[in-house]
């Protein structure tokens, strides 16, 4: 157990070195990259070039600027090329609107999900099933920036008038403190956008991995036993069946938090981390970028031990090692 | 091959055939044709690769639409255009005039495009116009092409960097293995979304230009080529994990004894056993890349303006929306419907080569 656990957190510690590296290596060596130039502007003289590339130490080596920048981001000073404010106090404040758009979002498609794909499971071919079936598989299919903003037009008044009324507000983030009813009505549809695509992804694989574990020895055994379908479903079956569903929602949770819902956000102008991402690309700014895509790779690391753990603790025959 | 097919080959469908036809024709029917066969019967599927091969050839022919139809290019803007709709005049984006109502004077602003015309104006601006006075249905076809394009190229790429590495992975086991499965940890622990964001956007500012290769910066492949690396780790790692399984098999044992070499186990004894496993990820991975393509060019790192792409074309309505829905509606329900056909045909396509397979990109 002492062994797995040191393993891992090494083994984290050199993944994300390697993120930060590469990330840093697109920024500078792909031609394009380089502030100075940027941030010089059109009418550059070599002179003012050369000064902002000293200001900002880009005249030094490679593996020297990249240290610095990775050392004043965990430092908590690393600031934008841009516009100069401080990453770290960026990507903090942008925390608490993802984390209430990714939490509430979770719920939604975890509780959706499960029930969806059990209910599908349950009445394979029949009618439910088949509706189901279909309604996942669109789900699927939307591109999220257009289902988002299908549903702006049609509930909000940034839409014709708000087709079916307007509903909802058009976006924005109101914070939990202030005023816990709002946040929720501002959120409920960026909530629904967020977790349609994963409701439809975890219904298909949940049906797929009960229809796979009713026909297990422990469910015959389980029958023979005389325990009620009900009991057996809920007791057995689903039990088994939710184990891959468990490392999955780990996986796109850990991708949601760290930043991956930047097209809700900015769909919505939630102004949570993936939204701070799209400004920092829209201005090809590094370090924002690199703090961004640490943050991120951050997330889906943990996550990745937690799963691990998790799953041994689920399923009695894995171990860790 | 009647030993191979055995396991899929069960009695309710030998049966079946029979009941069909002569014991003769039964014999010699390889799993790929046992397999044709279940497709050829599974309607719902073939209705949708019918769908999706009837909008590959629609935005091949976007050429043709724009010359013969609509009478304006992909990129063609029209702002002070007025073209004919059952007679009376229109101008293509709206003027601003006053008009009275009630007797108080009411400005009514311009700078509105006009909407789909379905026909009525002649071929021109059937699903309507954007705020250049571009034709929306011309930009539809052309920017179809070039996201069918990207995804199925880097589809391609991807699939085949994918088994290469998972051959090689699984094959030899030891070192490469370990450096195989560590890049793929890597690439994986990326944020798949801002992995490519910031790919494509530093890309896309002045093109890569190193040695021989020189792409400019709005060319089409720097989405190709972010798009087949990222998925790599998504299909890699299951194909990789088929091998390992694959490798402890008789048949491959008994290819060794024979002396076969690695590239011959590899390429003629493990490949053909991925095949169908290939193809069902192929058609998932084409969807998912049409899908990333439309978020990353909706966020500015895919396809460069002007050139039109579906997902371009969601980001040049979304201020729009009030006024003028149509010029993110369209593109986005072509991008529904052909992703909703690939996925609906890969189920088909799952079922008929294995009905009991469980391949899925690993997510």
């Amino acid at each position: 157990m002492a062994a797995f656990f040191i393993r891992r957190i090494v083994g984290m510690v050199l993944v994300l070195i390697a993120v930060s590296f590469i990330v840093y290596l697109i920024f500078i060596v792909i031609p394009g990259g380089d502030p100075a130039l940027r941030i010089a502007g059109r009418v550059a003289t070599p002179a003012n070039i050369a000064s902002i590339k000293h200001k900002l130490g880009l005249d030094q080596n490679i593996i020297v600027q990249w240290f610095d920048m990775v050392k004043s981001l965990l430092n908590g000073t690393l600031v934008s090329y841009y516009n100069g404010t401080n990453v770290s106090q960026q990507i903090k404040e942008g925390i608490p609107a993802t984390f209430s758009l990714c939490i509430g979002a979770g719920l939604i498609w975890l509780f959706f999900g499960v029930l969806v794909g059990t209910i599908s499971a349950i009445r394979a071919g029949r009618v439910a099933d088949r509706l189901i079936t279909a309604l996942a598989l669109i789900g699927i299919s939307l591109p999220v920036a257009w289902l988002g903003l299908v549903l702006l037009y049609l509930f909000t008044e940034q839409g014709f008038g708000g087709t079916l009324g307007t509903l909802f507000p058009s976006g924005g983030y109101v914070p939990l403190t202030q005023d816990p009813v709002q946040w929720a009505y501002h959120l409920i549809l960026p909530w629904l956008t967020l977790a349609v695509l994963f409701i439809g992804f975890y219904g298909r694989v949940l049906r797929s991995n009960i229809l796979d574990t009713i026909n297990e020895d422990f469910v015959r055994t389980a029958k023979a036993k005389g325990l009620t379908s009900q009991r057996i479903i809920v007791k057995h079956v689903l039990r088994a069946s939710l184990i891959p569903i468990v490392t999955l929602f780990g996986l796109d949770f850990a991708a949601v938090l760290g930043g991956g819902a930047i097209i809700t956000e900015t769909v919505y102008n939630v102004q949570g981390v993936g939204w701070y991402a799209a400004q920092a690309i829209g201005t090809q700014d590094l370090p924002p970028l690199m703090g961004l895509t640490l943050y991120g790779a951050t997330f889906i690391v943990v996550f990745s031990t937690l799963i691990d753990i998790a799953y041994a603790y689920l399923d009695p025959r894995i171990r860790l090692t | 091959m009647a030993t191979t097919g055995q396991e899929e080959f069960t009695l309710d469908t030998a049966a079946e055939l029979a009941a069909e036809e002569s014991a003769a024709q039964i014999q010699g029917r390889s799993p790929w044709a046992l397999a044709g066969r279940r497709l050829r019967r599974n309607k719902f599927a073939l209705f949708f690769l019918a769908l999706f091969v009837l909008i590959c050839v629609a935005c091949l022919l976007g050429g043709v639409y724009a010359k013969h139809v609509s009478h304006l290019g992909k990129n063609d803007t029209n702002p002070g255009g007025v073209i004919t709709v059952n007679g009376q005049r229109v101008h293509v984006i709206s003027q601003g005039k006053t008009v009275i109502k009630n007797g108080i004077p009411q400005i009514k602003f311009g700078g509105v495009p006009i909407g789909p015309q379905w026909g009525a104006a002649g071929g021109q601006y059937i699903l309507g116009a954007d705020t250049l006075g571009r034709d929306v249905a011309t930009r539809v076809l052309y920017g179809g092409f070039n996201s069918l394009f990207i995804g199925i190229i880097s589809a391609l790429i991807c699939t085949f960097l994918s088994v290469v590495f998972a051959l090689l992975a699984g094959y030899f086991g030891g070192v490469s293995d370990w450096i195989i499965s560590r890049a793929f940890d890597l690439i994986w622990a990326f944020p798949v979304i801002l992995l490519g964001i910031a790919l494509g956007t530093a890309l896309s500012l002045n093109g890569f230009h190193h040695g021989p290769i020189n792409i400019s910066g709005s060319s089409l492949w720097i989405p190709i080529a972010v798009i087949s690396i990222v998925f790599v780790p998504y299909i890699g790692r299951p194909l990789r994990g088929q091998v390992l399984a694959l490798r402890e098999r008789e048949f491959i044992e008994a290819s060794t004894a024979q002396g076969a070499g690695p590239l011959r186990i590899m390429f003629t004894e493990l490949l053909p056993n991925l095949a169908s496993s290939v193809l069902v990820l192929f058609t998932l991975i084409v969807a998912n890349a049409i899908l990333t393509e439309a978020a990353l060019s909706f966020l500015g790192a895919g396809v460069q303006p002007p050139n039109p792409s579906w997902g371009t074309m969601i980001a040049d309505g979304q201020h729009q929306l009030a006024n003028a829905p149509w010029i993110s509606i369209f593109p986005g329900l072509m991008i529904a419907l052909t992703v909703l056909s690939l996925n609906v045909f890969g189920d088909g396509l799952r079922d008929a080569l294995d009905p009991r397979a469980k391949v899925r990109i690993e997510h």
